[in-house]
């Protein structure tokens, strides 16, 4: 890809750059420091805030940015094509005052209950995936491990076969990952999501289970059915949001205790650290930017925006604002205080997070708990994704100890 | 001391309820609900303020 590197971020954003992939965090700490919101020229025209306070601000300000398409882009976006081909993925595409009635549709499903009551399936689901692991010296935390977890509950969740990871996970890196390739491409490459969706719900239609699709299928918003576009755009977010994103944070948890053997000692001396760590795993390792599009020519703290420019909400940035959090680039697995934004701001608070937070404490829990000791194999082998999902996708781990 | 909940600001975070479960609950949403509406005891102060310190949404507040 003949893609131009970035020699100024502040004036030149990429989130794709190698250098932002490999290691973001001191390049938000040099940006905090000479300007707080960088610009780019790419994408058709982007800002990136870098302090909590800006995050804060335009994540609640849904009066002057759009949450119309949330992932950022090849080109600017237009009224009759959504630029992205996630397409209309409600509730999470959805402004007020629709945002709330689709929302609420959904909300009941992610509540602690029903979560909580998936515990038993997940911690099933962890501990085969550790035995299938065997003896082996060198395990893979990341291909072998994290990345089956999300899958396998959102499957369960929204009725899809047990069976068809990798697919999802195509799916998933062709939205997320592929967004510097031409929209044609992109469109192309989301025709095989699309009919795979489409049978899902053809054959929930004929067969009616009790998940996910089924549920979009009978719902009613003030009796009426919900349009297909609907049902479709929902089913795209939970396959979409719900995997690359618990991926992520179980694999970036599992990467500090790596490197970090006094923070690993310590929770496996007293696993009652273990919310308060992933708390804070979640705090400085956010895996979640989101996007927004500024509505009309607005001027924010300075930053003439344009309508249709991209706002790349980074939380991972307002993660490690020191203006905001004390030692703000340190990983205190006790932190008493966290206010944490890596589930957003605002009405668009993450719908899985209470999901996500129960596949964090039972996937760890369960890998500590079997390998209380281990260290990585080999830092240079970890790679990371690139976009706005932030994790660790190669995690080649050495077993020092095993339960 | 007592809860004081701005229903309004909470988006659900659970933050609260995760960490002081006889306190706060949630209700069919995920949202916020105050189990202990009356005056604090002293332990219950502490980690009440602890859940307020931890509300990404600043929507709970102890006070009078």
């Amino acid at each position: 890809m003949d893609k131009q590197p970035v020699l100024d971020f502040a004036t030149d954003f990429d989130h794709t750059d190698p250098a932002w992939v490999a290691d973001p965090y001191p390049i938000m700490e040099d940006l905090r420091e000479r300007c707080p919101i960088a610009h780019s020229n790419r994408y058709g025209g982007m800002w990136v805030p870098m302090l909590h306070e800006d995050v804060s601000a335009i994540a609640n300000d849904t009066d002057h940015f759009t949450s119309r398409t949330v992932v950022v882009g090849a080109g600017r976006p237009t009224e009759e094509a959504p630029p992205a081909p996630i397409g209309v993925a409600p509730p999470i595409s959805s402004d007020p005052p629709f945002h709330a009635i689709a929302r609420r549709l959904m909300l009941p499903a992610f509540a602690p209950k029903p979560v909580n009551a998936l515990e038993g399936f997940t911690r099933d689901l962890c501990s085969g995936l550790i035995d299938k692991m065997g003896d082996n010296e060198i395990v893979n935390a990341g291909v072998d491990y994290s990345q089956h977890i999300p899958v396998g509950l959102i499957a369960k969740m929204v009725g899809l076969p047990q069976d068809q990871g990798d697919l999802f996970r195509g799916f998933v890196h062709t939205i997320l990952e592929g967004i510097d390739q031409p929209m044609e491409v992109r469109m192309e490459m989301f025709a095989p999501i699309e009919a795979y969706i489409i049978k899902v719900i053809e054959e929930h239609m004929e067969n009616p289970q009790d998940d996910l699709t089924s549920f979009l299928i009978d719902a009613e918003i003030m009796g009426q059915k919900l349009e297909p576009s609907h049902i479709f755009g929902t089913m795209v977010l939970l396959i979409v949001a719900g995997i690359d994103t618990t991926w992520s944070a179980i694999g970036s948890s599992i990467w500090h205790l790596a490197k970090n053997p006094d923070d690993l000692a310590r929770i496996v001396a007293d696993p009652s650290l273990l919310p308060s760590a992933i708390e804070e795993f979640l705090r400085a390792y956010a895996p979640v930017t989101m996007a927004r599009l500024v509505k009309e020519d607005f001027d924010f703290k300075g930053c003439p925006m344009k309508k249709d420019d991209w706002i790349l909400l980074g939380f991972p940035a307002a993660n490690r604002d020191p203006e905001f959090f004390d030692r703000a680039d340190e990983v205190i697995i006790d932190r008493v205080e966290n206010r944490h934004a890596a589930f957003g701001l605002g009405i668009h608070r993450c719908m899985g997070s209470n999901l996500a937070r129960m596949e964090m404490k039972v996937a760890i829990g369960e890998f500590i708990k079997r390998f209380p000791k281990f260290e990585l194999a080999d830092p240079d082998a970890v790679t990371f994704s690139q976009g706005q999902v932030r994790g660790p996708r190669n995690l080649p781990i050495r077993i020092l100890e095993r339960a | 001391m007592k809860i004081h909940l701005t229903s309004e600001k909470c988006q659900g975070h659970g933050r609260c309820y995760s960490l002081a479960s006889d306190l706060f609950d949630s209700d069919d949403l995920g949202n916020a609900v105050v189990l202990v509406t009356g005056e604090l005891n002293a332990d219950q102060l502490e980690r009440a303020t602890v859940a307020a310190n931890n509300c990404p949404e600043y929507a709970i507040e102890i006070g009078a």
